[in-house]
């Protein structure tokens, strides 16, 4: 049963006191504390109470809204006039009207289709299609052939397509389709889709077909049956509800119903939230980073606090690459702010995936109404994700027309709080969506810049490219061993290293084993590139070099040389020996050590075929990188 | 909780739902006695005692409810079959 509580919502104690106190505002005074309220977190009695208020106070649309008034009929073939108070809230909570159509239910097709009908009186902006299996599905017919089957589920989606068309053509409106929830009990198990005509197997078919016809029919969805996997069917749906009112969605649902009406409905309008602002200590990482220092703060592999905030970041990534901006703010020097986006091997966001970079000591709301401004977005576009309660009931407080959910006290679940609560809802895909990220951004600006770059070089040399090298070091030893046994076209060998053979390598001073990372203006591009060379005898044999195809052309490779040859030197060799060993997979390095000036040895009928470079006469290849050791 | 605490408690659920904030509940009292409790209310009535209870009714005994007293009856019951376990 609080499976489907409102958790992002804050609870208010004075809620029932609240409401008493509307006899004494002014009418303008009472819509805002009605939407108020409806941001609390309400369950059935709550939302009951406070739609009972909304109707008494507003018999209509309040004037001066800043969205459109909605006329939603919500048509089914099972009660749904159970949900009306919850649908009102969850529009209120979003500072929406909206008006819901009494109809009879099961009268769905004359609504539609008699031109003399209360619901063309009525005339709806938004009709909301609520079928439940049973209806759509009756006369179903287990073990019929399976062609039978496929018929039966045809004819039911041309039913249901030709509904959205007639409503379309009728009113004009908006269409919402409720996928079907899947009610039935199994018949055959694990495999039940093997069993033609069963029911559950059909309705799973109907909501894919439904999915597939809305995208080409523009019509919206309200998807009823993910929220049933979610939540669990027993959450949404009781037989005993069923036999007694024919309620096919749950009373006890009704609030979180309503609420993915309203936030589809708010989506519609364009009014779905777009910017995601960030706390960072105890949000992004575990720690506060001016304490704990670089090394101190909880992220990323060997620690399961570490990994749930990673888990967390990946979910804001994903978000930023749907089209959500993100934003910083924390109390913080910004130079400590900084360090983990600059420094910290595990961190999945980067300083370019944050639109604006808030960091200083005063108030969170100050800071926020001041991201609003910079950003030139409505404070009714943001979310602010912030662990510590202080800060978000403060920003709450003074700015309510923000969102700020409840974060639950384990990172492991803030992604999937702040997904549930729906502030993001998206209709469609835009290509504007996916420009907006900080990620696409910077691959159009290096295409962009390849187009007007006269040519490669001073291509290049805008990139201000950075090649970070140091022999093998322990912090990063995993993604050494990761790049060794996954790299397969620029690989020279293909030679495999175990964590264990990685280790023995660290210290052995006849060995040569080298790590490079790349930054470039647009951001850091990790480790890129290895090199292992073994000291015999004044020759450095190099065993492996390998290196990441996402950076190939920008002449990487001739940048390493010159690390190699100064590293060899000092190790007192005189020559490197270059070892090719092809695959099916890398034949883009056949001529590799050719480009870079080696000279082949004869052929000596091993695998590898092996090329020479001399040191005394080796002359440093142009690059356009500033080489640093690390 | 006493038969009294119940009713007191039943009392409180069918002010806040019938929106009948000086309603005095009598176990006499049916549906013909409060405008409010139709068909619809009453469902909504059914969930909402199971919720403040946490308790669950079984299907039959939902059809048999006709008044205040078979619902204090039954709720009790319920509660005190929970005791027991």
């Amino acid at each position: 049963m609080s499976s489907l509580e409102l958790t992002w919502l804050p609870q208010q104690s004075d809620w029932n006191d609240s409401l008493k106190y509307f006899t004494a505002l002014k009418h303008s005074e009472a819509w805002t504390a009605l939407v108020d309220m409806a941001n609390a977190r309400l369950d059935m009695m709550t939302t009951i109470k406070l739609d009972r208020q909304l109707r008494k106070l507003f018999k209509e649309s309040p004037v001066n809204l800043q969205t459109k008034p909605v006329r939603l009929a919500m048509l089914g073939s099972s009660t749904v006039d159970h949900l009306h108070a919850g649908i009102r809230v969850g529009a209120l909570r979003r500072n929406m009207w909206v008006s819901l159509y009494q109809g009879n239910y099961g009268q769905y097709v004359q609504d539609i289709h008699d031109d003399g009908s209360a619901l063309h009186a009525w005339a709806p902006d938004t009709i909301l299609f609520a079928f439940d299996a049973r209806h759509l599905l009756a006369g179903y017919h287990v073990g019929e052939p399976a062609q039978a089957s496929e018929a039966r589920v045809a004819a039911v989606i041309d039913r249901i397509v030709g509904l959205w068309r007639s409503a379309r053509s009728k009113f004009g409106c908006d269409i919402i389709q409720q996928t079907i929830l899947p009610i039935y009990a199994r018949l055959f198990g694990e495999n039940e889709n093997r069993l033609p005509g069963a029911p559950a197997a059909l309705v799973a078919r109907l909501n894919e077909q439904i999915r597939t016809r809305a995208l080409d029919e523009g019509v919206t969805l309200l998807s009823l049956d993910q929220w049933a996997i979610e939540d669990g069917l027993t959450a949404w749906h009781d037989p005993a509800m069923w036999h007694r009112a024919k309620q096919e969605v749950h009373l006890t649902a009704m609030p979180m119903y309503g609420d993915i009406v309203g936030r589809i409905l708010a989506a519609q309008q364009g009014k779905s939230r777009k910017c995601l602002v960030l706390d960072l200590d105890n949000t992004l990482w575990g720690g506060v980073i001016g304490d704990d220092g670089i090394d101190g703060i909880v992220l990323g592999q060997g620690n399961a606090l570490g990994e749930a905030f990673s888990d967390f970041q990946r979910y804001v990534k994903d978000l930023s690459r749907r089209g959500v901006i993100l934003a910083v703010c924390s109390k913080n020097d910004e130079k400590n702010a900084l360090l983990p986006f600059e420094q910290h091997q595990d961190m999945i966001l980067r300083r370019d995936d944050i639109a604006f970079f808030s960091a200083s000591w005063g108030d969170k709301a100050t800071a926020i109404r001041a991201i609003a401004r910079q950003l030139n977005i409505g404070l009714d576009a943001i979310v602010f994700a912030d662990d510590n309660p202080f800060e978000r009931n403060i920003v709450r407080r003074e700015l309510p027309m923000v969102a700020v959910p409840e974060l639950p006290d384990d990172p492991a679940f803030y992604a999937a709080m702040i997904a549930r609560a729906g502030y993001f809802e998206g209709i469609a895909m835009t290509a504007e969506d996916a420009t907006r990220t900080q990620q696409y951004k910077a691959n159009i600006e290096r295409e962009s810049g390849r187009d007007s770059a006269t040519d490669l070089p001073s291509y290049l040399k805008s990139l201000d490219m950075t090649l970070h090298w140091s022999r093998f070091t322990h912090a990063d030893q995993a993604r050494v061993v990761q790049l060794i046994n996954k790299t397969n076209q620029f690989n020279l060998t293909t030679r495999r290293y175990s964590t264990e053979d990685v280790g023995k390598l660290l210290d052995n001073s006849a060995v040569l084993p080298l790590q490079m990372r790349l930054v470039d203006k647009f951001g850091d591009n990790g480790i890129i590139s290895i090199v292992i060379g073994y000291l015999i005898e004044k020759t450095i044999n190099l065993d492996t070099w390998l290196m990441s195809c996402r950076v190939l052309g920008r002449q990487v490779e001739h940048a390493v040389l010159d690390i190699v040859v100064e590293q060899a030197r000092r190790m007192g060799a005189n020559r490197l020996i270059g070892h090719f060993r092809p695959t099916e997979k890398n034949s883009m390095v056949a001529e590799h050590y050719l480009r870079l000036g080696f000279t082949a040895l004869p052929d000596e009928s091993g695998i590898d075929r092996r090329f020479e470079l001399r040191l005394d006469t080796y002359q440093t290849l142009p690059t356009f990188f500033v080489i640093t050791e690390n | 909780m006493t038969e009294a605490d119940v009713l007191l408690k039943l009392e409180e659920i069918f002010r806040d739902l019938f929106d009948l904030p000086d309603l005095q509940l009598d176990v006499s009292m049916s549906a013909d006695d409060i405008d409010e409790w139709d068909s619809v209310n009453h469902v909504m009535l059914v969930v909402q005692i199971e919720r403040e209870f946490k308790i669950k009714f079984h299907t039959a005994e939902v059809e048999e409810m006709k008044n205040v007293g078979d619902l204090l009856k039954l709720v009790v019951g319920k509660l005190n079959t929970a005791t027991l376990r």
